[in-house]
């Protein structure tokens, strides 16, 4: 099972972006399953809220959140500390939303916010970080995810959604840090 | 068959969309809302072609219901927690008319103090409103379960309403896989509402009646074996879904890995899907456990769980649940099937998960792990209170 943390602040998606992420899981393979959901309570813009994808070729019958995760996504760099290094299993990795450079094998950093700026007009960069997840993790294709963009979108938000997570996933693959 | 990505509440809606009642009555509360909405979207794009109504409360929602169904409609509703507390009174209006109504409840912690989160005391505090009640583990059972409990419910020899709950957040706000059936899959199942049970002016009857000592008894009989009913009813319901959608389902019990087992967990509810796995990871330490998965409380499966635990050396239960001043419902219930059967086994009782607690697979271990000892033990998981029921 690969399990994923995402963090983010309420209003930024970042439970839509681990939704997004389940679906396209399901949608890439008819054995797979996937859980998502939020760290659940009462939502408030702004404040830090985490969201959870479980993916496993299998069902998955833990519903809890997920303690030690195999990527932890980070939507805003104000929310990566240090203890982002204790929920993470010994050879997980850290995908960040940051305009520095960060000189940590573990983590791939890259300037979500701008391209977000540039492609979606927003700093809103859940979908940014999804595509950009999609070119570190070999189970799920950037198709994958812009499937599941078209199945569980509005289609208004269709074309600049998915131009922004082609960019993000080809800005990864460069290996161009911010 | 469209292969879905719903949570726990956007599925039982697809559910009720294919089942397809005339009128639905719903008040909002929390973490039942997304249910509501979305069948009123459905209503709204007329993908469900039903009455929605907006009542002031979940009083008035049960009311509303029960009206539509005394008039021969198919009727539901759906609630949470407070909300079903506030419309207990007419939770026995509707079982002692006999109106097959269908009801979500998305089960949630009870007040004081105040919390949304997941529990069970809500449903299980109205045990004994004579209403059926199922309690689903997953999104997919949640779907084909709006579609079986009006089949079982609106059975003429059953004629009595069906709650299904749905663990608050853990599953009605989880996002899981789901297959959704085709409505013509649906239809194919599931009848439409016919009854004799309804104000209608060309075959005149009196409903809703009062009923004084002579015979009000009788009633309640009647009504208790209407729910008994249900048994049967589940079990042709289950086999009818099997042959229409291909999934099966195991009656009034889920009985895993029990057939050689020496130490077996009863539970119910979404918890289930965590003891499931624990029992798997301890077989492959060949350790002889398994899981008892109660699925329906009412009717109360006495007979089958005397069967899977006849040979047991051990059993605990795991509810979210307490009776204060006693001990979980669910435990007391067990033990009285056990007793009935003559099963002397040794049956512990521990409390978790109460306010939407968090229960880990390394305490669904260690109870395991207590079992061993072979005593009766009670207690709350993770706090104590051991022994202070006794």
């Amino acid at each position: 099972m690969t399990e994923i943390i995402w963090h983010g602040r309420g209003g930024q998606g970042a439970f839509t972006a681990a939704k997004l992420l389940g679906a396209a899981f399901i949608l890439a393979d008819e054995n797979h399953f996937a859980l998502a959901f939020p760290s659940f309570g009462p939502e408030r813009r702004g404040a830090p809220i985490r969201a959870f994808t479980k993916l496993c070729g299998g069902p998955v019958g833990n519903r809890s959140e997920v303690e030690q995760a195999d990527y932890s996504i980070f939507l805003d760099e104000t929310l990566f500390t240090e203890t982002a290094y204790e929920e993470l299993k010994p050879d997980g990795r850290i995908l960040l939303n940051t305009k520095q450079e960060v000189k940590d094998p573990k983590v791939t950093a890259l300037d979500g916010d701008g391209l977000a700026r540039e492609i979606l007009g927003l700093p809103i960069t859940n979908t940014v970080m999804l595509g950009a997840f999609t070119a570190l993790f070999p189970d799920i294709s950037l198709e994958d995810a812009e499937a599941a963009v078209r199945q569980y979108m509005p289609e208004r938000l269709w074309m600049k959604n998915i131009a922004a997570m082609e960019k993000a996933a080809e800005t990864v693959r460069k290996g161009a840090i911010s | 068959m469209a292969r879905k990505f719903l949570s726990g509440n956007e599925a039982f809606a697809e559910g009720i969309r294919l089942a397809g009642p005339q009128v639905i009555s719903a008040y909002p509360i929390t973490p039942q809302t997304i249910v509501v909405e979305r069948l009123s979207e459905m209503v709204e794009e007329g993908s469900l072609s039903a009455e929605f109504i907006h009542v002031e409360s979940e009083h008035s929602a049960l009311s509303c219901a029960i009206g539509a169904s005394a008039v021969g409609a198919r009727a539901f509703t759906a609630t949470s927690s407070q909300g079903l507390l506030y419309m207990a009174e007419c939770l026995t209006y509707a079982s002692g008319g006999r109106f097959p109504i269908v009801m979500m409840n998305a089960n949630r912690s009870t007040a004081l103090p105040w919390n949304i989160y997941g529990d069970q005391r809500d449903s299980i505090s109205l045990l004994d409103s004579g209403w059926i009640q199922c309690y689903v583990e997953n999104a997919q059972e949640a779907l084909d379960l709006a579609l079986m409990s009006y089949y079982i419910a609106e059975k003429k020899e059953v004629s009595t309403p069906f709650m299904v709950n749905l663990d608050g957040f853990v599953l009605t706000h989880t996002y899981e896989v789901t297959d959704v059936p085709e409505k013509e899959q649906a239809d194919a199942f599931l009848p439409g509402y016919e009854t004799e049970n309804k104000l209608d002016p060309d075959h005149p009857r009196n409903l809703g009646f009062s009923v004084g000592p002579e015979h009000n008894m009788a009633f309640k009989y009647k009504e208790h074996l209407g729910i008994l009913h249900a048994k049967e009813a589940v079990r042709e319901a289950e086999e009818r879904f099997a042959q229409i959608f291909g999934r099966q389902y195991t009656g009034l019990v889920e009985a895993y890995r029990t057939e050689d087992a020496s130490f077996v967990l009863i539970t119910l509810g979404s918890i289930a899907g965590l003891v499931r796995e624990t029992v798997d990871r301890l077989r492959e330490r060949g350790e002889k456990v398994g899981l008892l998965r109660i699925r329906y409380l009412r009717p109360f499966p006495n007979k089958e769980i005397a069967e899977v635990l006849g040979n047991v050396r051990a059993a605990a239960v795991l509810e979210k649940d307490i009776s204060f001043g006693n001990e979980g419902t669910v435990f007391s219930n067990v033990n009285s099937a056990l007793h009935k059967a003559g099963i002397p086994v040794p049956v512990s009782g521990y409390i978790g998960g109460l306010g939407g607690r968090n229960i880990s697979s390394e305490e669904i271990e260690g109870i395991f792990e207590d079992l061993k000892s072979e005593k009766r033990k009670t207690m709350f998981l993770g706090l104590g209170g051991e022994g202070e029921w006794v």
